[in-house]
C-alpha cells in the first residue's frame, strides 16, 4: 500500500505548529497504525529528520497510552486503540489525516504526542479506596453479586486515553470520571469515601477545564472499551446524591 | 447556601438545570397544544376564545406562566454559559472531523436548533400574546359575555403563507430538538436504566414527531381554511 500521510507538527508546546504531508509506500495490510508509523520514522530517522513523535507503550490494547486523531475520529475508523487498528482498515492511495487529541485540559508536548496529566489530577483527587495495610483477607469475605461486580469490572475496563475527550464536541471527560467514580461506587470497598469522591474528582474535572455532556453519546461510541452512557448517569446520581447528603457546606 | 451555587455552577449542575427546565417545558407544551387544537373545533372560535380568556384571568395560569417564562431564561442563560465553557474545552479545532459516525445531528447541533426557536418564540409572542396582552383586541360575544376575540387575531395571522410557512418550518425545529432533548434529560438526571430507558427512548422519539406536528397542523388548516 501507498499512502499520503497528513501529519500535524509541532516543536513544543509553544510552537504554532501545522500539518505536513508525507508519502509512505509498501505498506503491509497486516501492519498495526503504529507500525505504519515506525517505517516512515525509520526513514526519516536515516535522513536525519526529526521523526514523528507520537504516543505508544505496550501496543496490546490494554494500556491506554496511543492516541491520535485519525480521519477525523479518535484511534481512527475502528473502535479499537490505535495500536489495534490495522492498515487492513485503509485502501492503497488513501489519505490520512493524523492530529493529536485537542483540548484545552490535554496541551500538545510535541508533534502528536499531548499531556494527559489532567487524567491523572482527577484520579488523585479522589479516584481510589483507602485500604488498611495488613493481612490479605480471605477472597470471599466480602459477598458482590455478580451482576454488580460485572458492573463494576466493565467500569473499570477505562484505560484512561482520552478518547472520550477527543471524540467529545465539547472536549468533555465525563465518560471517563463516570467510569472511575462507578467502579468505586458499584463495589462496597469504595463506599467510605464515596459521596466525597464524587465531589472531589468532579470539581477537579471543572478545574482541568473539561467540557460539559451533551449526551450525544461519541464518547461511547469511540471508547475502546465500550464504555456505556449508564456510567454518566450514574456519575450524575452519585454527584446530586453527595451535593446534598455531605456535610462540606 | 453556598453548596447550592457550587453544585448548581458546576457542568454537572448546569447540565442538571438545563435538562430540569428543559423537562418543564416539555411539560409547557402539552399543556399548550390541548388549548391550541381548539383553533380546529369548526366552532368559530367559540371554544378557543373562551379557553384563552379564562387562561389569561386564573391566578394560578398566570403564576405558571409567570414561572414559565423565567425557566425559558434559565434554559437560554445556562446554554449560553455552557456553550461558552464548552467552546472554552477546545480552543483548536481538529483540521478534519467526522461527527456523523458517532452521533447524530440534532444532538451536536442542539445550540443552533435552539436559537432558531427562540427566534420563533419572540416572533410568537409579539404576533398574539403580545397584541392580547397589551393591543386592543377585537371582542366577540359569547352567550352573552364579551370575550377578546383572540380566535380572530389567529386566523388572520395565517392567511399569510409566508407567517404559516414560519410556523410549520420552526415546529420543524422543535422537533429535531425535542428528539434529543426529551431523551437526554432523562439521562442528565440521571435515569438510565434497562427497563426504563428504551421506553423513555421511545416515548421520546413518538413525542418528538407528534407534538410539533400537531402545532404545524394548526396553520396549515386555518391557511387552507382562508383560501
Amino acid at each position: 500500500m501507498n499512502l499520503t500521510l497528513k501529519i500535524w507538527r509541532q516543536k513544543n508546546q509553544s510552537d504554532k505548529g501545522g500539518f505536513k504531508e508525507y508519502k509512505v509506500t509498501g505498506i503491509s495490510e497486516d501492519m498495526s497504525f503504529l507500525e505504519m508509523l515506525d517505517v516512515l520514522n525509520e526513514e526519516m530517522s536515516e535522513k536525519g529528520e526529526d521523526p514523528v513523535h507520537f504516543d505508544h507503550d505496550c501496543r496490546e490494547g490494554i494500556c491506554g497510552t496511543c492516541s491520535l486523531f485519525i480521519n477525523g475520529r479518535p484511534h481512527g475508523p475502528q473502535q479499537t486503540t490505535t495500536c489495534q487498528l490495522h492498515m487492513r482498515s485503509f485502501k492503497d492511495g488513501d489519505s490520512i489525516t493524523i492530529e493529536p487529541w485537542r483540548a484545552k485540559p490535554f496541551p500538545v508536548v510535541k508533534d502528536l504526542v499531548v499531556d494527559r496529566g489532567a487524567f491523572d489530577r482527577i484520579i488523585q483527587a479522589g479516584g481510589y479506596v483507602s485500604v488498611n495495610t495488613g493481612g490479605v483477607p480471605d477472597a470471599n469475605e466480602i459477598a458482590i453479586p455478580k451482576i454488580i461486580a460485572d458492573e463494576a469490572f466493565d467500569s473499570a475496563t477505562c484505560i484512561g486515553c482520552g478518547a472520550c475527550v477527543a471524540a467529545c464536541k465539547n472536549g468533555s471527560a465525563m465518560l471517563f470520571v463516570s467510569a472511575k467514580i462507578s467502579q468505586l461506587a458499584l463495589l462496597p470497598q469504595g463506599q467510605v469515601e464515596r459521596r466525597e469522591r464524587a465531589e472531589k474528582m468532579i470539581a477537579q474535572m471543572d478545574a482541568e477545564g473539561f467540557g460539559a455532556c451533551s449526551n450525544t453519546g461519541a464518547c461511547s461510541a469511540e471508547c475502546p472499551k465500550e464504555i456505556r452512557q449508564s456510567n454518566i448517569a450514574r456519575m450524575n446520581r452519585e454527584y446530586y446524591a453527595a451535593s446534598v447528603v455531605t456535610e462540606n457546606v | 447556601m453556598s453548596w447550592v451555587t457550587k453544585t448548581l455552577n458546576s457542568t454537572l449542575g448546569r447540565k442538571l438545570l438545563m435538562a430540569l427546565t428543559g423537562l418543564f417545558l416539555i411539560l409547557f407544551l402539552v399543556v399548550h397544544l390541548a388549548g391550541n387544537l381548539q383553533l380546529l373545533a369548526g366552532d368559530g372560535g367559540e371554544a378557543f376564545n373562551i379557553y384563552a380568556q379564562g387562561m389569561a384571568v386564573n391566578p394560578l395560569i398566570r403564576g405558571v406562566s409567570i414561572i414559565n417564562f423565567i425557566l425559558i431564561l434559565v434554559h437560554i442563560v445556562y446554554a449560553i454559559l455552557l456553550t461558552q465553557h464548552n467552546k472554552k474545552a477546545r480552543p483548536i479545532e481538529y483540521a478534519v472531523t467526522n461527527p456523523s459516525a458517532n452521533s447524530s445531528w440534532a444532538s451536536r447541533n442542539m445550540g443552533i436548533l435552539g436559537t432558531v426557536i427562540l427566534i420563533f418564540l419572540l416572533v410568537h409572542l409579539r404576533g398574539f400574546w403580545y397584541r392580547l396582552k397589551f393591543g386592543s383586541p377585537d371582542k366577540v360575544n359569547i352567550d352573552g359575555v364579551e370575550y377578546d376575540n383572540a380566535f380572530i387575531i389567529v386566523e388572520e395571522a395565517f392567511k399569510n403563507p409566508f407567517y404559516a410557512g414560519f410556523y410549520v418550518l420552526s415546529m420543524v425545529f422543535l422537533a429535531f430538538h425535542l428528539y434529543h432533548g426529551f431523551g437526554s434529560a432523562f439521562q442528565t438526571i440521571g435515569l438510565n436504566h434497562k427497563k426504563y430507558s428504551p421506553l423513555i427512548k421511545k416515548v421520546g422519539i413518538g413525542f418528538a414527531i407528534l407534538v410539533p406536528a400537531l402545532f404545524a397542523l394548526i396553520p396549515i388548516v386555518l391557511y387552507i381554511q382562508s383560501l
